[in-house]
Parts: structure tokens; C-alpha cells; sequence
């Protein structure tokens, strides 16, 4: 069974293999310049009083493979749930042949357990592979990054869970294609229901698997971005918009408040009003006496979070290839 | 010796229809046995239900003694081709024997090479560029080589043109005289049967007809030709499966045990095909009310 499965998924791997070996050697050509690049602009630039320029310059090198990993990793699961995950059982379906499988002295259940397992730990396999490419290259710059590594757009594409997406799309793909028997619609139906399982987890499940840090305290006046009237609170209302400096925070919500808690904020002070000067209406707004509150999950959790969410995606993976594995004793013919 | 195939109210229904009711079969071993009906009468569901890979609604089936193969043992004892031969395209003649060998233990790699070559099937052919006829071929063949006691075959000729069909049920004969395995084959057609069959059974319309040896279907089914008369009339012994009117005469087929002494009747044998076709002829005339008393 295991040959079989070799050798009617061979192409597939093959296909994988060299696209990754790509991508490591493009990793290998342009990785050591770009610490070399750090280690001589970035890491001094605090002696020099250059950072602004430093960092700026050494994060728009190679753009290019920059945005082109950014897309490969925002595919790379998706394309193996629709390439191997889908056509693995959908393709059998289709043609038949599973009557010819299932005909041979071996049982349904491992058909399909060998066919899922040796697809499911090469996918995990590959991700794996990437993700460590990935991290080890983007390394130099995520350290300088603007959002820090919990970013949404930077979380994803890093560290372990690339291996609980590629668990979770390759048997979303198997289960779609046992249930659809048909290889391209079950492609199409993987695609959705994959970018819909992780948009939505992204967004609204994420944030919340570990309790954020709330903090309130006197509001700091060195976060202040912005002034002005209007925003939620009420046309009228005075509007004071903060940008907290937590390195490699992910920022759930950054609110500002009255002495008494409350959001409205009052009408805007007059020498904050238009052609005011900066001190004066900072000095306005000291004496309102407003406070912060920050809600954010900080940096350190980064590890936390990619081993819930990629225990999470493992979870999910099982489930379905346990309802494989029951549908295909049950159901198929 | 035990049945090769052995079913009691057995039925399998689709949603609302059903594809096959009360059937109760009792097939010996050592034979090959014909599955005739027309299309859609439920040969595929029983052929599916009797290799496993179907579950019964009702009644039960036993297979060589025993369920129908679900274990590795079960499985190494029964050969299945289904309905168009299904191979893997993508794989050469050469890799399905691989495949055999991987997946079956008691695989007969020295008869499927010498099967393989003596059909001159290329082996590094994908089976994808095979004809319908060779595909056939290689799946009996992967079906054969496996060694096992019944060889279920759905259809298997179904879609080859006649010159591969005679030559196909030849192979099969040739294995069957070498191997003395059970053969379980269906066709809508009776005419692929009745060269090889040695014991019948007709399926029409979801339900068996009747069952039983070749021969002793073609020594208890009489045409008879005489004077039109009423068919009720008859005695209690002969069945009438159809009958057939002309102003003047009346032709009738008739299953009995016994003798026809009835002089008034010209009594001629009948063929296979035509005793098939009247029990066809039958079920479409009284297809709104439900036949329950077929079985012998």
C-alpha cells in the first residue's frame, strides 16, 4: 500500500520538492547578505543617529523575494489541501479505481489510513521545511519589522503553524473530495472553505485564545498621534487618538477615556481648536487629567499563540480524517 | 461444499428506490454462474453487496461460508472486476502487477507475467492508452492472479466489440478449467452467458426471477403451440411465464417438473434467450402488482 501510494503521489511530491529546493537556494544566495547588511547599517545605526534611514533602507532589500515568500506562504497550505488533499481520494472516486483498491486483500480502513498519513506527513513535512526557511530568512528583518512577529500578516508565515495549516487543508481537501467524488469541485470547495476557516481565525478567534493585558493608567502624552473632533463619541465630541510605543505588541484596542471612564471626552478644548499651537493644546489636554486604556497581547506570547493555534489546526485535521476514516467504511461503494 | 453465494431477503435500497428485494439465492460451488437481466435490474447491486462493498438494507449474504470480505483473509478470497474494468491510467501494465504483488500475499506473479505476455499487452503500456479490451484483460487479470476461490465479474464484457469478447471468455475459461475457481458473471445480454454459464439467474426489475442449472432451466421450460385457448386452463403444475395470442393459435412458455401429455400442444425446447425474454415480457406485464411467487 505504501508503494502504491509512492507511486501514484509521486509526481505531486516531486513537483514540491523542486519548488522548494527554488526557494532554498535562493534563500541561500541572498540569506547571508542580508545579515551581513544588518550586522553593518542596522546594528550600529544608534552610534551613527541614523535608524530612521538605516532600517528604511534595509527593509526595502529584496522586495522582490520579500513579497514573492509573503504569497508563497499565503498559498502554500491552500495549494496543498487543492493539489494533494483533494484529488487523493476525489481522484480515485472518479475513475473508479477504488473498486480495483478495495478488491486487493487490504482493507479499506488502511487504503485510506496509509494514503492519509503518508500525504498528511508529507504536507506537514513540506510546510515544516518552508516555515524554517522562512523564519531563518526573514529573521534579520523581523527584527527591525514594523509590526513585530505577532503581526497577523507575520504570525502566519512563521514558526510552527504553517504544519497545522498544511494538516488541516490537506485533510479539508480529502474530506471534500470523499464527500463531492468529484476532483475539481472538491479543489474549488477546499480553496473557500480553508480561506474562510483561517480569514476568520486570524481576525476573530486568535486575539482571543489567550486573555489579553488590559491596562489603564494616566494617559502618556508621548503616544498622542492625533486631535481632533468628532469619532465615536459624537460630532462634537473631542477626539485624542494614541499610538502606544510597545515594541512587538499586538494591539487589540487603545481607547482613551475621561477621569470617570467614559469615552465621551467633552467638547474640545479651545486652544486645541484650528491654527492652536501643538504646546498649548497639549498643555489643554494634560489638565483634563484623561486616562489610557490598552488591550494587547505582548511579544513574549508569540511562542504561546503558534502553539495553540497549531494544536488547534492538528485538532481540527484529526477530526476530519477521523470522519474520513468512518465515512469510508460506512458510505462509499 | 459450501455456497459460493448464500442470500436471504436480501434487499438494498437508494434513498426511496429499491435497487434489489427479497432475494434468496443458494449458488454452489464450482460453477460459473450467469447474472442476466436488463439494464438497471440490480445485477450491480448484488454483484457489490456479495464483494463487500455494499451493505445490505435487509436480509443477510454470506460469501464463501462467511460475510462478505472485509478482512485481509476474506478479501485474498474473492476477485472482483467491476463494471468498465477500472485501472489506474496514470500506472503501466507493468506497475499494476506490481501493485497486485504489494497488496495481495498469495499473488501468482509467475501466471500474471505469462498472462500478460501471452495477451501481448506491452508492459511499460500506461493503461490509460490501453483499448477497452485489454483493460478488460489486465483487470481479469489482476483479479486472477490474486488466487481466489470466486471471481466476481460485473459487466465484464459489456463494452468490448465481439472479437474481444469471444477471446476474453475464453481467457476466463482457460483460468477457470486451470484454477477450478466459482465465477459469478453479469450481462444484460444473454447471448455473452450462454456459451459459459452453467447456472443462471435472472434478475429483472429489482427482484430474481428464477435460479437455478443451465440445464435443468432449459428441461423445465417448455414452449408449447396449439389451438387458442385459455392459459388458466392449464394443470396446477404448469406455470405459465408467458403467453402469446393469435386468432387462432396460442403460444405459451411454460415452466413444469413434469411431463406435458396434453397432445393438443406441439411442445419444442426452448433456447436460453427466449426463456429470459419471456420472463422479461412477464415482469413488464405485471409490473404495477408486485411478484412474490417466482421462487421455486
Amino acid at each position: 500500500m505504501i508503494w502504491l501510494t509512492w507511486r501514484q503521489f509521486r509526481a505531486q511530491t516531486v513537483t514540491a520538492a523542486g519548488l522548494l529546493a527554488v526557494l532554498a537556494i535562493a534563500f541561500a544566495v541572498t540569506g547571508p547578505q542580508l545579515v551581513h547588511l544588518y550586522d553593518t547599517t542596522v546594528a550600529p545605526c544608534h552610534v551613527q543617529h541614523d535608524c530612521p534611514f538605516a532600517v528604511g533602507t534595509f527593509q526595502s532589500q529584496d522586495s522582490f523575494l520579500q513579497d514573492l515568500v509573503r504569497l508563497v506562504m499565503l498559498a502554500a497550505p491552500a495549494l496543498i489541501g487543492i493539489f494533494w488533499g483533494a484529488p487523493l481520494i476525489a481522484h480515485e472516486l472518479e475513475a473508479g479505481t477504488q473498486r480495483l483498491a478495495w478488491m486487493q486483500s487490504v482493507t479499506r480502513f488502511r487504503w485510506l489510513a496509509v494514503k492519509l498519513s503518508l500525504a498528511g506527513l508529507a504536507s506537514m513535512a513540506a510546510a515544516g521545511l518552508l516555515s524554517l526557511m522562512v523564519t531563518w530568512w526573514f529573521s534579520p528583518l523581523d527584527r527591525v519589522g514594523p509590526g513585530g512577529r505577532l503581526d497577523p500578516g507575520v504570525f502566519s508565515d512563521r514558526g510552527i503553524v504553517p504544519v497545522g495549516y498544511a494538516a488541516f487543508a490537506l485533510a479539508l481537501g480529502v474530506t471534500a473530495g470523499l464527500l463531492i467524488h468529484r476532483t475539481v469541485p472538491a479543489m474549488v470547495v477546499t480553496l473557500a472553505v480553508f480561506a474562510a476557516v483561517e480569514t476568520v481565525f486570524a481576525l476573530r478567534v486568535r486575539f482571543h485564545l489567550i486573555p489579553p493585558v488590559r491596562l489603564e493608567s494616566a494617559l502618556n502624552m508621548h503616544w498622542v498621534t492625533e486631535t481632533g473632533t468628532g469619532g465615536p463619541a459624537g460630532r462634537g465630541s473631542f477626539l485624542v487618538g494614541i499610538t502606544p510605543n510597545l515594541p512587538g505588541a499586538w494591539l487589540g484596542s487603545a481607547k482613551v477615556t475621561t477621569a470617570a471612564g467614559s469615552t465621551a471626552l467633552g467638547r474640545t478644548p479651545s486652544a486645541c481648536g484650528q491654527a492652536s499651537s501643538y504646546n498649548a493644546c497639549t498643555a489643554a489636554i494634560s489638565r483634563m487629567h484623561l486616562r489610557q486604556v490598552l488591550v494587547y497581547q505582548p511579544a513574549s506570547r508569540f511562542w504561546a499563540f503558534q502553539w495553540y493555534e497549531t494544536a488547534i489546526y492538528f485538532a481540527l485535521a484529526l477530526v476530519l480524517a477521523g470522519f474520513c476514516v468512518w465515512w469510508v467504511r460506512r458510505r462509499v461503494s | 461444499m459450501t455456497a459460493i453465494i448464500k442470500a436471504s431477503g436480501l434487499g438494498k435500497r437508494y434513498r426511496r428506490r429499491w435497487a434489489l428485494s427479497g432475494c434468496t439465492l443458494d449458488i454452489p460451488a464450482g460453477q460459473v454462474v450467469g447474472l442476466v437481466g436488463p439494464n438497471g435490474a440490480g445485477k450491480t447491486t448484488l454483484l457489490h453487496l456479495a464483494a463487500g462493498l455494499l451493505q445490505p438494507t435487509t436480509g443477510t449474504i454470506e460469501v464463501l461460508g462467511g460475510p462478505p470480505p472485509a478482512t485481509p483473509a476474506q478479501l485474498a478470497r474473492v476477485g472482483f472486476v467491476a463494471q468498465d474494468s477500472p485501472t489506474y491510467s496514470a500506472l503501466s501494465v507493468a506497475d499494476h502487477l506490481r501493485l497486485g504483488a504489494h497488496l495481495n500475499p498469495g499473488w501468482d506473479a509467475a501466471m500474471a507475467s505469462e498472462r500478460i505476455e501471452r495477451l501481448g499487452l506491452e508492459p511499460r503500456q500506461r493503461a490509460g492508452k490501453l483499448s477497452g479490451g485489454e483493460r478488460a484483460q489486465l483487470a481479469l487479470t489482476l483479479a486472477l492472479a490474486k488466487r481466489p476461490e470466486v471471481l466476481l465479474l460485473d459487466e465484464p464484457v459489456a463494452s468490448l466489440d465481439p472479437l474481444a469478447r469471444r477471446e476474453f471468455l475464453q481467457g476466463l475459461m482457460e483460468a477457470v478449467a486451470d484454477q477450478g475457481l466459482s465465477v459469478v458473471l453479469s450481462s444484460h445480454l444473454v447471448a455473452d452467458l450462454e456459451r459459459v454459464c452453467d447456472y443462471l439467474i435472472v434478475l429483472i426489475a429489482s427482484q430474481v426471477q428464477i435460479a437455478g442449472p443451465v440445464e435443468h432451466l432449459l428441461t423445465t421450460h417448455h414452449l408449447l403451440t396449439g389451438p387458442r385457448r385459455d392459459p388458466a386452463r392449464l394443470p396446477e403444475d404448469q406455470h405459465v411465464i408467458s403467453a402469446r395470442h393469435t386468432d387462432r393459435q396460442t403460444t405459451l412458455t411454460v415452466r413444469t417438473e413434469g411431463p406435458i401429455l396434453d397432445p393438443a400442444w406441439v411442445v419444442s425446447p426452448i433456447g436460453l434467450e427466449d426463456l429470459v425474454l419471456a420472463y422479461m415480457s412477464r415482469t413488464a406485464a405485471t409490473k404495477r402488482r408486485p411478484e412474490l411467487e417466482v421462487q421455486r
